[in-house]
């Protein structure tokens, strides 16, 4: 009838704010409450608590769709209604297929039994049969690589040994529909590439997946398809690309109102050369628009961008006075444009854009808006960290004499591996 | 509804099994007797209950018939397994929390895996009971061919509290010690170390716990070698799966709620 093996419309969940009555001791005086004087509704109304407001999507066959939003945005309860966990107040939902979870890694994991019996024990809690563990038990052991420690009791084992044995039963469900919650980011970096390259494999065998992280850079590496959620809404469903710039640009909850608004920053935007406003090359351009706009005339400004990395450390900044701009002055209903280009020297990583209106002498804000922007670096393979330096290897000879030192560029000689 | 509900459980067959085996080998392993103690159980509860017997007749001065005591370790087992069914099952879905919150699977495998693990004790508890009779010189007539409908509606019984139970304490907390107390007060209104016909014409009373005519049903056969009395079976057994079916029933009325309520 139509391709959609995933679709929900109207989907709203309503969760009661405050404790119910979850003991007859309170039970019997809140029914005698109830009895003796009626309309308590709209007590109660003021108690519930929307989680989630007619949301609707749709999913293909085979299609990886993520699902983006901040904090209490609604993700987590998306995904325990379409695993079945909860069901929503309105709305309904209705998938094809057997629908497996990658939620909560290990659930049901029981510390007393060993591993091997944790995978049987965790097969059956996923769905799949005796024979079906069986023959996948040899895999799975594989992929956690466990083989060592598969019969010791699982309270022995380290958090991130628990979790990679849970992904690894998880990841061999073969179901049709995949759920994943921010659990790529288990074990070690080795174990997180074999669970990225896993993924893509799952992908790749048509199998459909809903994506929910906060590791935005996996996310459009996943899913050429995203929902941005916010407060329980869909505010878009749209190419992810987009979805996360839209994400980023709303920033609202990073904007600081500590200024006067005298003049206040209306839009910073992020472009390399090609035009693309998410994923950059590193060795490529990079230019900083900062939009601004007065209230009150004022003569003394001067702005700042900021570059951060993911962990919010400072890489980079610059600002309109240090390149010989002078004082700006903005008169009232006036509108400033800057735009800073620059040499992307950056490497592979995830960064953040802050932009700052100063006065010009003191450098006490007007505004300021922390992570106004997000993009992605790619390319740079030679370098780690958070510049390129371009190395080149200009020797590495193997000499002949008992005391002879192969060099290495300074670069890779780094504490990552 | 109560057949899906069922054919789910069946189609899960594996999970039901894991679980009961997960609930039984947990019990056991770390425990420095193992499986000893199954074994141990049955025997502990037939010694008191011969103990209080042999109290009994000495106080009222009468003589014990060997029969008197090996009744009692017929029901003693059968009512240990009733009891822990309930108490385990009632916890379950709650023991279990992290499965029901986190994952989607029919909950109604949670507390028949308590009676499923509990009926492993049973089971066990039935060998030594056995070689016990056998010692006793209790002999082997076709009326225990009774038994399988007897244990069924004793399962069914306590299938059908168990589900109950375990649903019903998502929503009210305090009934576990609710159950807890009904449990500890029940072995006085339940004939395991006396018989019903000492309340002389009160006994009928008796029989109306459900229970009950299942407890004498079994000494009928086993011991007295004669039927169970088939109206209180039968009423015994009507109740049961009323029990059941409206448990069952109500229980997936409930589900959708589980776990925002656990």
């Amino acid at each position: 009838m139509n391709d959609y093996v995933l679709e929900a419309q109207g989907v709203s969940k309503r969760f009661r704010r405050g404790e119910k009555h979850s003991s007859l001791r309170d039970a019997v005086p809140a029914l005698a409450r109830r009895l003796l004087r009626r309309g308590t509704a709209s007590d109660r109304a003021q108690q519930d608590f929307w989680a989630l407001t007619d949301v609707g999507f749709q999913v293909k066959r085979g299609e990886a769709f993520g699902i983006i939003g901040g904090n209490g945005a609604g993700k987590s309860t998306i995904l325990k209604l379409l695993t079945g966990i909860m069901h929503p107040t309105s709305g309904t939902i209705r998938i094809a297929g057997r629908v497996s979870a990658l939620i909560e890694v290990g659930a049901g994991f029981h510390r007393d039994l060993t591993g091997r019996e944790n995978v049987f024990m965790n097969g059956a809690i996923l769905g799949l049969s005796r024979q079906e563990i069986e023959k996948r038990f040899d895999a799975i052991v594989a992929f956690s690589g466990l083989e060592e420690f598969i019969d010791t009791p699982v309270k022995r084992y380290s958090s991130g040994m628990f979790a990679r044995l849970g992904f690894s039963v998880a990841a061999h469900v073969d179901p049709d529909v995949l759920l994943v919650d921010e659990v790529l980011s288990v074990g070690d970096y080795v174990f997180q590439r074999k669970c990225v390259e896993r993924m893509n494999a799952v992908i790749a065998s048509g199998v459909t997946i809903v994506f929910v992280s906060h590791n935005l850079r996996e996310l459009a590496n996943l899913c050429p398809r995203s929902m941005l959620l916010e407060k329980g809404r869909v505010q878009m469903i749209g190419p992810t690309e987009d979805v996360i710039s839209t994400y980023f640009g709303r920033g609202q909850q990073a904007r600081v109102p500590d200024a006067t608004n005298d003049v206040f920053i209306t839009q910073v935007s992020i472009r390399d050369e090609h035009g693309s406003a998410v994923d950059f090359t590193s060795g490529g351009k990079l230019s900083i628009t900062v939009e601004a706009r007065g209230q009150v005339r004022r003569d003394d400004m001067s702005v700042v961008v900021q570059i951060v990395d993911d962990h919010q450390y400072p890489v980079f900044d610059t600002c309109t006075q240090r390149l010989g701009a002078g004082e700006i002055t903005v008169d009232r209903d006036q509108s400033l444009r800057c735009t800073f280009e620059m040499d992307n020297f950056l490497a592979q990583g995830t960064y953040h854009v802050n932009a700052y209106l100063h006065r010009y002498l003191t450098n006490l804000p007007y505004d300021r808006w922390m992570s106004a922007g997000t993009f992605f670096v790619s390319g740079a393979p030679e370098a780690r960290g958070v510049v390129t330096l371009h190395p080149r290897l200009v020797e590495c000879e193997v000499g002949s004499s008992a005391g002879a030192v192969a060099r290495q560029p300074g670069v890779s000689d780094g504490p990552q591996a | 509804m109560i057949f899906t509900a069922l054919r789910e459980v069946f189609e899960r067959r594996n999970l039901l099994y894991m679980i009961t085996w997960r609930d039984i080998r947990v019990k056991y392993k770390e425990s420095v007797m193992g499986i000893l103690w199954a074994v141990m159980m049955p025997i502990v509860i037939v010694c008191a209950g011969m103990i209080v017997k042999l109290a009994f007749a000495m106080m009222s001065g009468r003589h014990v018939h060997l029969l008197d005591v090996t009744s009692v370790a017929v029901k003693a087992a059968p009512y240990a397994f009733l009891v822990a069914a309930i108490r385990f099952g009632t916890a379950s879905l709650i023991t279990n929390q992290d499965l029901v919150t986190k994952i989607y699977l029919p909950r109604l495998v949670f507390p028949l895996a308590s009676v499923c693990s509990q009926l492993f004790d049973l089971g066990i508890a039935t060998v030594v009971v056995a070689i016990f009779l056998t010692f006793a010189g209790v002999g082997v007539t076709l009326h225990l061919l009774w038994l399988p409908v007897l244990l069924g509606t004793l399962v069914l019984l306590a299938a059908g509290l168990a589900i109950l139970f375990s649903a019903a304490t998502l929503f009210l907390r305090d009934l576990r010690f609710i159950v807890e107390a009904m449990l500890t007060v029940a072995i006085f209104f339940t004939p395991v170390f006396y018989e019903p016909s000492v309340f002389g014409k009160w006994a009928p009373a008796l029989l109306v716990n459900p229970i009950s005519p299942i407890l004498e049903g079994l000494t009928a056969v086993v011991i007295y070698h004669r039927e169970p009395s088939l109206p209180w079976l039968g009423y015994s057994f009507v109740l049961s799966l009323v029990l059941f079916v409206f448990a069952t029933v109500r229980f997936k009325q409930l589900e959708p709620l589980f776990a925002e309520n656990i």
